[in-house]
């Protein structure tokens, strides 16, 4: 490709180092290690229950690992929990949609808003001037984004009522209205028809390439991943059987097998 | 450009001056029999008031929480002991640090919602219902060591002035509830209000987008205390004029519950129609009684049919419209400007065919 990037790849912002998870005596992940580049797109693929939504889930913190850790931008955290990742930069969707289904698209979008927002309930009670200046701002950031997911039409409408892609729509405008510097999805276009998922795969590019985003997505199609992501890590029954390029992992012979079944 | 944020649109504004010119203007003006204030406007605004706290614990936080009237006994003990040990801080002073008390004893039972929920919360905060009038009745502390078991509230007094007929009465209560309304409304409407429906929708999503359940849990515990434990004071002070833990018992709580559910829950309109409906009801079955059947019916029976007729609502909206009243109201305004919007559609087509 010959463009020029705004943001250039740089160094890991997202370590993880040796993580081990197990669901009582099943064993989701094993001594998985992998790293994430400021500024890349990164996708994680695998076959069915290779661990890759559990990864997200240590890595957010919803799950607690037995053993590894995970680091940001060369720190490891200690406590992880998905508020503290949030307050650290990360934000992410869900594979099975986790809006908030009573609310509207931009109170959904708003509720990405929350770190951004200083004021305490009583100056919120009281409608101080800073509280109705700081609602401005995060408002017109919200309307930003919704302008740029062309959603403008549907911000009203209680998310509970919408079909499945433009829920998917709204959770990644949650996810950016963080202002976070990494975002993980998981997978993001399960479910969604072509022209949905070049819709969102030109969002995807178009956040990373003008925010500079760091992007950490899940996805099993694999057309799109070779073509937006700038490295793959593929696991396999936990485990991690390659890691590299689009290409060194369409060449790679024990990414072939795991997708194919092989002869024993 | 239109604002991007405006805290009342038009149509609030418009609402809220109807509101207070019928309450300030043409009740006082056209309502003259005591019956009305004492029996049915003082206690709709009470119970509305503790009705709103309900909301905001289990409409918009989505706590099933019940006991109610067991903060509404914490405020209603605490403001009658504020009164009579500490002169000093006057009406005003001793509602407001009653409503601080009460979110205190929130913020206590409140805890529990951080590891149970659903229906075992409930079961859990059922102990704020019981524990708070045990104490009260244990302690004779609390009761300034009254035997008789019901204590005089004292009268009103806001800066020397008297407040003891049942219009003033009326005007303290539509003041203070008008007040704790609006600021519920910018708390619901603004970004602590979302912060609640985030962690009913989806909690862990919130706590994804850096909401923090514990924060969010217990700071709407508090505030649903704090709004209880005012209304309790003043349904204490305003409309039952005395003081006895029995007032507040379980029963108390779930009228507030059905108040809350009846009403709509996640509104804060809600709260006053499901007041008026429960408060009301019972009065106009009496009505159709007496004047009906001339008191041929039993006033016991009357009562029977009430709760029966309570429940079946109950399941009735629990199926078909879990949003409550408020919503049912919302559907008939939609439905007449539809009809409305329509019938000039139709004018339009039919002077376009003319042509």
């Amino acid at each position: 490709m010959a463009y020029e990037r705004k943001f250039k790849i740089g160094k890991p912002i997202l370590e993880v180092n040796n993580i081990s998870l197990a669901f009582g005596g099943v064993k989701a992940i094993t001594d998985t290690s992998f790293n994430v580049l400021e500024h890349e797109v990164r996708a994680i693929i695998g076959p069915n229950g290779a661990g890759k939504s559990s990864m997200l889930n240590c890595i957010n913190g919803i799950y607690k690992p037995q053993q590894g850790t995970v680091s940001f931008r060369g720190q490891v955290v200690p406590n992880i929990t998905p508020n503290i990742m949030a307050q650290m930069g990360l934000s992410r969707t869900f594979q099975n949609l986790a809006l908030f289904k009573r609310m509207s698209v931009l109170d959904n979008i708003l509720v990405g808003r929350k770190l951004h927002t200083k004021t305490n309930f009583l100056e919120v009670a009281l409608q101080l001037p800073k509280v109705k200046k700081e609602e401005k701002l995060n408002r017109e950031r919200s309307e930003e984004i919704i302008s740029f997911l062309e959603i403008e039409d549907i911000k009203d409408t209680p998310v509970g009522k919408l079909p499945y892609g433009l829920q998917k729509k709204v959770e990644l405008g949650r996810a950016l209205a963080t202002d976070s510097s990494i975002i993980l999805l998981d997978e993001p276009m399960a479910g969604m028809n072509v022209e949905e998922k070049r819709d969102m795969c030109r969002f995807i590019l178009k956040v990373n390439d003008e925010l500079g985003t760091t992007m950490v997505l899940i996805e099993h199609d694999m057309g799109v991943v070779m073509d937006i992501s700038d490295r793959v890590v593929v696991l396999d029954y936990g485990k991690v059987i390659g890691d590299g390029t689009p290409d060194e992992i369409m060449a790679n012979q024990k990414v072939i097998d795991a997708y194919l079944g092989v002869e024993h | 450009m239109k604002p991007v944020f405006m805290t009342y649109t038009k149509k609030d504004l418009i609402n809220l001056a109807v509101c207070m010119v019928l309450s300030v203007l043409i009740i006082p003006t056209f309502i003259k029999t005591e019956y009305w204030y004492t029996s049915i406007l003082i206690p709709w605004l009470c119970l509305a008031l503790a009705t709103i706290g309900q909301q905001i614990v289990m409409g918009y936080t989505g706590q099933l929480a019940l006991g109610a009237a067991g903060f509404m006994a914490a405020g209603a003990f605490a403001m009658f002991n504020l009164i009579l040990r500490v002169p000093d801080l006057g009406f005003v002073g001793s509602l407001i640090v009653s409503g601080l008390i009460a979110a205190a004893f929130g913020i206590l039972f409140g805890l529990p919602s951080l590891k149970v929920r659903g229906i075992y919360l409930m079961v859990a905060t059922l102990a704020s219902q019981f524990f708070i009038i045990w104490m009260i009745d244990k302690f004779g502390w609390f009761k300034n060591y009254d035997s008789s078991g019901i204590i005089t509230a004292q009268d009103i007094i806001i800066f020397g002035k008297p407040f003891t007929t049942p219009l003033a009465m009326y005007f303290v209560c539509l003041a203070v509830t008008t007040i704790l309304t609006l600021l519920a409304m910018n708390m619901a409407r603004g970004s602590t209000g979302r912060n609640w429906m985030a962690v009913r929708d989806m909690d862990i999503a919130a706590e994804s987008m850096g909401v923090s359940l514990l924060r969010t849990k217990v700071q709407a515990f508090a505030i649903s205390a704090f709004y209880c434990g005012v209304a309790g004071a003043l349904f204490a002070f305003c409309y039952l004029k005395s003081l006895e833990p029995v007032a507040f018992d379980i029963k108390l709580s779930f009228k507030i519950l059905f108040m809350c559910i009846l009403g709509g829950l996640g509104t804060i309109n809600g709260a006053f129609i499901g007041a008026a409906f429960i408060l009301l009801f019972p009065v106009l079955l009496n009505a159709i009684g007496n004047n009906v059947f001339h008191g041929a019916i039993d006033a016991t029976i009357i009562s029977s049919i009430e709760q029966v007729i309570f429940g079946l609502l109950m399941i009735i909206f629990m199926i078909y419209e879990p949003l409550g009243m408020a919503k049912l109201w919302e559907n008939l305004k939609q439905s007449m400007k539809l009809k409305l919007s329509s019938s000039g559609i139709k004018g339009v087509k039919s002077t376009v065919l003319k042509k």
